[in-house]
This record gives C-alpha cells, sequence and structure tokens, in this order.
C-alpha cells in the first residue's frame, strides 16, 4: 500500500506520476535535503534521525566512498583521503586552489589540464566528482524518504557563484544522476522560507554566513514576488576562518609550528570549532591539546578574546553589507527585516554586530542550518508543478556585469551588474579594418573599464563576414543569460547571417575573493578607468584615422599637391606623436586639426569615385533606376 | 455512512492545515484511473461542493463526493511510517484487489 501525501485542491496527481522534487543545499560544511509533503517543507533525516550530511568525503583503495558523519569522524586520522569543504573548490583552476589559502590540506595530482584533482587512495578525483557523491547521498535518502524516484531538484549555490562555478555545481548534479530545476541563489532561497512562512512585504536583508561563505542580499517582497535588488558577499569567508583565526591563536599560545602536520592541524581545526560552540552559552572554555611529543598542552579562551579574535573577520562582512544597500539605493533605516542563515549566525557576537549595522534585531526564527534547504524544496514543488498557479515568481540578478573586448583592451559592458535574470541583450557593432573577414569576441565579467581589470570567461571568433570597408558590417552581438545565470553568447553578421557563439563554459581562473576585490577595485579606481577610457578611446580613434588617411594616400596620390601632400603628412605625423602620449585632449585636438587639414582631400575623393563611378554610363540609366 | 480518521492521521492533517494556514478540511475521493482501474486522492479542501458530504472524525472535518463516498463508505484513514517514507494510507473495507504498487485498485 503506497502512502499518500495530501494535494492541493484540483491538484492530485494519477498515479506513478508523483511529481517529487526537492530542494538541496549543498553546502561548503554540511548538506541538506528537504521537501514539500502534504504542503509543509521538512528536511528529510537519515536512518538515524540526522538531518545534516556532512560535506565531507573520504576515498579508501577498492571500497566505495564513504560520505557524510562516518567520513568527517575519519578526517582526523586520514586527512589526505578524506576531501571536507569541497565547495571552496568548484569550478576553480589549480592555481587558484593555491592561492586560496597558504596551508593546504590536500595534495594535488600533477595532470596537464587546470582543474584540481586530489590525489586519493581510490585515485586522482575532481571536485565535481566529490560534490557529486554528496548528491547521489542525498538523492538515495530522498527516494527512500518519498518512495519514489525525484522528477527533479533545486539546488542552491551562493549569489556570488559565477558561471564556473554554477555550471560544476550542475555537472556534479548530472554525474549524480540527478535533474536540476533551478539552480537557486541560497539567500533568495532563505528568503522564500521566510516569505511564504510570514507572507511579508517590503525590504528583507539575508546576511548569511556559512562555514565557507558570505553572502548579503537585499530583497524586495511583494505581493509574493522576491525581487533580488541587489547582492554582495565573499566567497573564502566564513565559520572556517573563525575557527583558523582561534586555531592560529592556540598554536601561538601552545607554542605549535607553522609546519605542523595534517594531523595536528585537523586536531586544531577540531579543538578551535568546539571551543567556539561552547562559547555560544558559556564565558569561558578549557582547551586541551596533544604535542606531538605526546605532551598536553591546556589553556583557556574566554568570550572577550574570542571577539577579538573574530571581530575583524565579522567587520569583513559588514563592508559587503553596506556596499549592497548602496546598489540597491536602499539606506539601513528602510530594511524592515534582516533573517540570519548559516550555522555561523548562532554566535552571539555575529547577531550582535549585524544588529548594530542594519539597526534591528535580526530574525533567527527560522532554524539558520535548514532554512536555505527548506526554501529551495518550496521552489522545487513549485517548479514541479504541485501548486495550483505559479504563485511564486523569483527574481535574481546577474552579480557582476557582462561584456566584450573592444578596440584599445576596453571593455564594453552589454548586461550591467544587478540585472534580473533571465535576460537577453544585444548590440551591433561593426570592423575596424577594410576587408575584415573575422572578429574575435572576448567575453568578460567584470565592473572596470579595460580588460586586463576583469574576469575573461571566454572568447570565440566568428569567420565568414563579407570584405567591406571598415565600418560598413555590422555584427550583432546577443548575451542570453538563463534563469540559472548561466551564460552564452552568440555573433551574427546581418548581410549574410553567417553566425558563431558559445555557452560560457568559463575557463576556470578565479582566484578567491577575487569579485570582492574587482567590485572595490571599480569604486576605488572609477576615476582612473574614466581617464583610461577616455585616452584609449582616442588612441583607437587615432588609429583609425591614421589607418584610413595611410589607405587613402596610397590611392589617391595624384589628386594632392605636393604642399597639400606635405601638409596632410605633417598633420598626420603631429596626431603619431600626441597618440602615443597620454594626453586624450591633445589627441583630440590633434585629430579635429588632420580632419581639418584633410577635408578638401577628402572632399576631392569623393568627387573622383564618383566620377569613376558614373564613367561609361548615362544620366537616363540612374534616372531609370528612380523609379 | 461513516468516514473515520486515525488519531495519528488527524494530528498529521491538523498540523498540515495549520501549517497552510487556510482550509476547510480533508477531501477524500477516488477517480477512475491507475492500472487497476481506482486511484485514490487527498487533497485540502478551500470550498465545499453544494452536493459533498461532510464527515467530522477527530476534530477534522473530512469532505467527500457522492459518489466516491459509494467507493470509500467504512473507510478509516491512517498515517504510517515505513522506513524512511511517510504519508497516509486508507484501510477501505470495499477494496477487493490492489496493483502491485498499491496506488490503484478495484471493488
Amino acid at each position: 500500500m503506497a502512502l499518500l501525501q495530501i494535494s492541493e485542491p484540483g491538484q492530485s496527481t494519477r498515479p506513478h506520476e508523483h511529481r517529487l522534487a526537492v530542494g538541496i543545499d549543498l553546502g561548503t560544511t554540511n548538506s541538506l535535503v528537504a521537501t514539500v509533503r502534504s504542503g509543509k517543507a521538512d528536511t528529510l533525516p537519515d536512518e538515524q534521525q540526522r538531518h545534516l550530511l556532512p560535506s565531507v568525503v573520504r576515498y579508501q583503495a577498492d571500497q566505495p566512498p564513504l560520505v557524510g558523519e562516518e567520513a568527517r569522524r575519519a578526517a582526523t586520522e586520514d586527512p589526505l583521503n578524506t576531501i571536507s569543504s569541497v565547495k571552496r573548490y568548484m569550478g576553480r583552476g589549480l592555481q587558484d586552489i593555491k592561492n586560496l589559502t597558504n596551508r593546504h590540506a590536500y595534495e594535488f595530482a600533477d595532470t596537464d589540464s587546470n582543474v584540481p584533482r586530489f590525489h586519493t587512495a581510490m585515485g586522482d578525483v575532481t571536485p565535481v566528482e566529490v560534490s557529486s557523491e554528496i548528491l547521489k547521498v542525498l538523492k538515495q535518502r530522498a527516494e527512500k524518504s518519498l518512495g519514489g524516484e525525484l522528477a527533479g531538484v533545486v539546488i542552491t549555490v551562493p549569489a556570488y557563484f559565477d558561471d564556473a562555478q554554477r555550471q560544476a555545481t550542475k555537472d556534479a548534479a548530472k554525474l549524480a544522476g540527478l535533474n536540476v530545476f533551478r539552480l537557486l541563489n541560497e539567500p533568495t532561497a532563505a528568503a522564500v522560507a521566510y516569505g511564504l512562512d510570514k507572507s511579508a512585504e517590503g525590504i528583507i536583508a539575508v546576511y548569511d554566513l556559512g562555514g565557507g561563505t558570505f553572502d548579503i542580499s537585499i530583497l524586495r517582497l511583494n505581493k509574493g514576488v522576491f525581487e533580488v535588488l541587489a547582492t554582495a558577499g565573499d566567497s573564502a569567508l566564513g565559520g572556517d576562518d573563525f575557527d583558523r583565526a582561534i586555531a592560529t591563536w592556540i598554536m601561538q599560545q601552545a607554542g605549535i609550528n607553522d609546519d605542523a602536520d595534517h594531523h595536528q592541524l585537523r586536531r586544531l581545526m577540531h579543538e578551535a570549532c568546539a571551543a567556539k560552540e561552547a562559547l555560544t552559552e558559556a564565558e569561558r572554555t578549557t582547551l586541551k591539546i596533544e604535542l606531538e611529543d605526546g605532551s598536553v598542552w591546556q589553556g583557556e579562551l574566554d568570550r572577550e578574546r574570542m571577539h577579538q579574535l573574530i571581530d575583524p573577520l565579522i567587520q569583513k562582512t559588514l563592508l559587503p553589507c553596506r556596499r549592497a544597500l548602496r546598489d540597491a539605493g536602499i539606506s539601513a533605516d528602510e530594511v524592515q527585516a534582516v533573517v540570519m542563515v548559516g550555522g555561523s549566525t548562532r554566535v552571539p557576537r555575529v547577531r550582535e554586530k549585524v544588529g548594530e549595522a542594519f539597526k534591528q534585531e535580526p530574525l533567527v526564527d527560522i532554524n539558520p542550518d535548514t532554512v536555505v534547504a527548506i526554501g529551495a524544496a518550496i521552489q522545487a514543488d513549485v517548479l514541479a508543478g504541485n501548486k495550483p498557479d505559479d504563485e511564486m515568481l523569483l527574481l535574481d540578478v546577474i552579480p557582476l556585469s557582462l561584456g566584450l573586448e573592444t578596440m584599445g583592451g576596453l571593455v564594453e559592458k552589454i548586461i550591467p551588474r544587478n540585472t534580473t535574470i533571465p535576460v537577453a541583450r544585444a548590440q551591433d557593432f561593426t570592423t575596424f579594418k577594410d576587408g575584415q573577414t573575422a572578429m574575435t569576441i572576448h567575453v568578460l565579467q567584470g565592473e572596470r573599464e579595460l580588460v586586463s581589470d576583469c574576469r575573461s570567461l571566454g572568447r570565440f571568433t566568428l569567420h565568414g563576414i563579407p570584405a567591406m570597408v571598415a565600418g560598413a558590417a555590422r555584427i550583432r552581438v546577443s548575451f542570453q543569460v538563463d534563469a540559472d545565470g548561466l551564460l552564452s553568447v552568440t555573433a551574427r553578421e546581418e548581410t549574410t547571417g553567417v553566425q558563431s557563439g558559445i555557452e560560457v563554459k568559463p575557463s576556470y581562473g578565479l582566484t578567491d575573493s577575487e569579485i570582492e576585490t574587482m567590485l572595490r577595485d571599480s569604486i576605488e579606481h572609477a576615476e582612473d578607468d574614466v581617464a583610461a577610457r577616455k585616452l584609449l578611446e582616442q588612441q583607437v580613434e587615432a588609429d583609425r584615422v591614421l589607418e584610413a588617411l595611410a589607405v587613402a594616400l596610397a590611392q589617391d596620390r595624384a589628386l594632392l599637391s605636393e604642399a597639400e601632400r606635405t601638409q596632410i603628412e605633417r598633420a598626420a605625423s603631429r596626431l603619431q606623436v600626441k597618440r602615443d602620449g597620454k594626453d586624450h585632449l591633445a589627441i583630440k585636438a590633434a585629430i579635429e586639426e588632420l580632419d581639418k587639414t584633410a577635408s578638401d582631400f577628402v572632399a576631392r575623393r569623393m568627387d573622383s569615385s564618383i566620377r569613376k563611378a558614373l564613367a561609361g554610363h548615362k544620366v537616363e540609366e540612374f534616372a531609370g533606376e528612380e523609379k | 455512512m461513516s468516514i473515520t480518521l486515525t488519531e495519528a492521521a488527524a494530528d498529521r492533517v491538523k498540523q498540515f492545515l495549520a501549517n497552510r494556514g487556510k482550509g476547510e478540511g480533508l477531501r477524500l475521493g477516488v477517480k477512475t484511473t491507475g492500472c487497476s482501474g481506482m486511484a485514490y486522492l487527498l487533497e485540502f479542501v478551500d470550498v465545499i461542493e453544494e452536493d459533498d458530504k461532510v464527515f467530522e472524525s477527530q476534530g477534522v472535518k473530512i469532505i467527500v463526493d457522492p459518489k466516491s463516498l459509494l467507493y470509500l463508505d467504512g473507510t478509516e484513514l491512517d498515517f504510517a511510517k515505513e522506513g524512511l517514507n511517510e504519508g497516509f494510507k486508507f484501510n477501505n473495507p470495499n477494496v477487493k484487489d490492489t496493483c502491485g504498487c498499491g496506488e490503484s485498485f478495484t471493488v
């Protein structure tokens, strides 16, 4: 006898056609799966009634990978084969990972590809494969709990995940045999969980401090519609860093060297985490660490000391908060509620500081560990079609502007940051040189004006542009971002219809906290950038003018007297000198001067080419064509 | 004619209705579909239709349309756990045969 759930009126499914859907919070430290049954969203426990699945995978020779609590417990004994916090490695290049932190718990295999591979007893595994092991366990748990196969899942990702990281997450899901309805930003999921339960309207800030990532989102809830006004954050900041700060302090106190082995470091992190949790309730806690020589170091940590250690980290979260508010055009007073997400928001000091920043008590009603999974489950339920009508329309935004490279190393933004997705935007470009038959489209993400300051997402070349004079071809470049935030770019030459494009499977190349830095830089360097852009624009224009002049002189030298030619050439060389300088106004003036000097020449060329075109034809022929 | 809920089922229905924030009660029904002819229907009720029969059991309103009632009379609705799975279960004395999956039945 099958076990049934209560449906919404008129939404009963036919037998064997249940639309089973779950939400998955694939976290840095812990992962969760939740579903909506009989209209109520709950996280699903395993056979031992454990809801949280530690995001830890242990690889042993000739055995299936071990996932969760059992793997986490083995982390101390078998650190190299036990991969934790794999989310930090998703969609990253090997070099980024080496820059990530100076101390590394894993060994990486040497490969030609830029995708990192953990070197384990079972062989080399990629972050995508490790994540898929976690997803497989959650999938199994969900299917056992719901008594059937899943129609689809919603997986949450930090709002700050770039395209590479989102793609890697999707790949992991596919590898685990899951159909992904949608990737959902974690703060948005949290708002979904609260939005439904409280049917709140107004501006809400979601402060999400997990084990390894920090996100702040400013959302507007209005008539059941969630609009993300702005997001900011730091993809390399979380409770792990609190632990690390405490562990470093313990090392100093206990006189442990920086070059301590993997085991020792793991034990330290454990002890630091335990101390942090103890200080949620207690004023002070004792520490005990076994040293390498077998002796035991004992110490004490009180709240005040811990605050000294973690305050700078909490402070680091408040900067993006202010920026997100500014981006959203909202002042702290206008925020009606602050939702706390992530286990690290249990630290009383965090709640206190966030309360001060937003001038109100933050909301902690829903368990901060499960709130994201609950929201994802609610969204999955809607996407599976179990709701009478689309009650909820979720609007997400692009975290960083998308654009392409134009002449002179400048970035032309096609889709500005904070545009709601899905979105498609197109812009027309043209050729720079006479007879140009190909054009390379270099896709970039970032806020700065110069290519070298933005992140390269990929490039492709449009071939088969018919040979025309510079500026005649019309090339339409379209950027399309789907609901998951994944980008595809196409370029099409309008007269011939030749087309080329890419799905952005970006070159894994983002170093940690780069987005953070990129954003801050764009504000700090705004003036420099504008100056640089002006200079480059004039330089490009100067090059174009000089190039066109050279072509014209080569073709129609005969139309000029010796004196005229010398005059023009002088103006050209003056422009060349200014062009290599730094003064954009001087370049502009030199271009204008050259234009003036050469204006007669240009007019004469025009007359001459018309004469050539008319030669041998009768006037009537042209008159005839006009009919 | 009667339809009842076990205590466990009533507890859950009350919980789900409270969580949903609205609804008159619980609709039980059958529809002609599935591999053995009939299938159960279990839905929240916002509107009670004119010809619906309304029962009350353990403080929960049970709403059944007259046609379904012919197949459901005497049914007791239970809430059960089987391993990790949990949900509602129809104990229907009218059922002669169920399909292998138990989602549809004949009377």
